[in-house]
């Protein structure tokens, strides 16, 4: 029998109109492929509508954390429509906050200041997937 | 509202894979640099979700849907929310004629990736022309 590792979802907004989803779409990356890379999965948030039950499916096989660009919290939103009800969201408006000298402005390519704003919300989300992983360790159900 | 009487380019945005960003990438090529003026965006979310506001200005203005893969999310989405869907893309389509262009990473485009945007951006905006064209 194939063993599973334990993994988090996460999905991300990938918002194309505000800065703010481009950083949420750039830190969830750095998180699949950099921090992370064993733990978790993605999916593309669009395919919960366009796809079938299989990929409907993800939030219930899986913890996921929303990644929302803004308060409109669109992954939360679309996931918890669609799939299941995300164990947390990560809004990059709110970390934002955290560091007023980080400015999201580009929606395209990404300048210095603004791929060191998704790294801080890479480790945000990094630290997250560790404590959903950590409550599963555990046996907690949320 | 801003937005209203231009063309809607709206990529899927795919997370898991480059084309999806490929397709995002021409976008802003397309509404940035080819046609500030005729062209603009949404977040795709938006619609997913229901957005009222979003809802509205899809089906009061044309729209394209840009899609990295067959399961084209971006022109269900617009089609699920009654949008006015003039034109669909999809990058596999644009890397069939360009075969040597095929992108390799998701978060920042390489130059084979970069390329295959211009091309598809190009495409874009031809449409967008036809589609004033046509409205005039
Ligand atoms: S959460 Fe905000 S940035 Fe993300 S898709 Fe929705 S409106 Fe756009
Ligand atoms: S069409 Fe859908 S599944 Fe394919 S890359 Fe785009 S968002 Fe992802």
């Amino acid at each position: 029998m194939a063993i599973v590792k334990d993994k988090v979802g996460v999905v991300s907004c990938s918002g194309e109109d505000l800065p703010e989803g481009t950083i949420s779409r750039i830190a969830t990356r750095i998180v699949l492929e950099k921090l992370r890379p064993n733990d978790t999965v993605t999916i593309c948030l669009p395919l919960f509508l366009a796809g079938s039950e299989d990929e409907r499916a993800f939030a219930r096989v899986f913890p996921t954390i929303a990644i929302d660009g803004c308060d409109k919290r669109c992954a939360e939103v679309g996931t918890k429509k669609y799939s299941g009800k995300p164990v947390a969201t990560i809004v990059v408006s709110e970390i934002m906050q955290k560091y007023p000298y980080l400015k999201a402005k580009s929606r395209g390519k990404l300048s210095a200041k603004e791929k060191e704003l998704a790294l801080k919300v890479a480790e945000e989300i990094a630290a997250k997937v560790d404590e959903v992983l950590e409550r599963k360790k555990r046996g907690d159900s949320n | 509202m801003l937005k209203d009487g231009r063309v809607f380019v709206i990529p899927c945005s795919g997370i898991g894979k480059a084309l999806g960003t490929v397709g995002r990438a021409a976008m802003y090529e397309v509404v940035e640099k080819l046609r500030p003026n005729e062209a603009t965006t949404i977040c795709l979310p938006l619609l997913t979700i229901g957005d009222e506001a979003v809802l509205k200005l899809a089906r009061n203005n044309p729209c394209i849907s840009v899609d990295g893969c067959p399961f084209q999310c971006a022109r269900k989405n617009i089609e699920a929310s009654k949008g006015k869907l003039v034109a669909s893309f999809m990058v596999t389509d644009v890397l069939r004629e360009n075969k040597d262009l095929k992108p390799k990473a998701v978060t920042e485009l390489d130059p084979k990736g970069l390329k295959l945007a211009s091309i598809l951006a190009e495409k874009l905006a031809t449409q967008i022309d036809e589609i004033n064209n046509n409205n005039r």
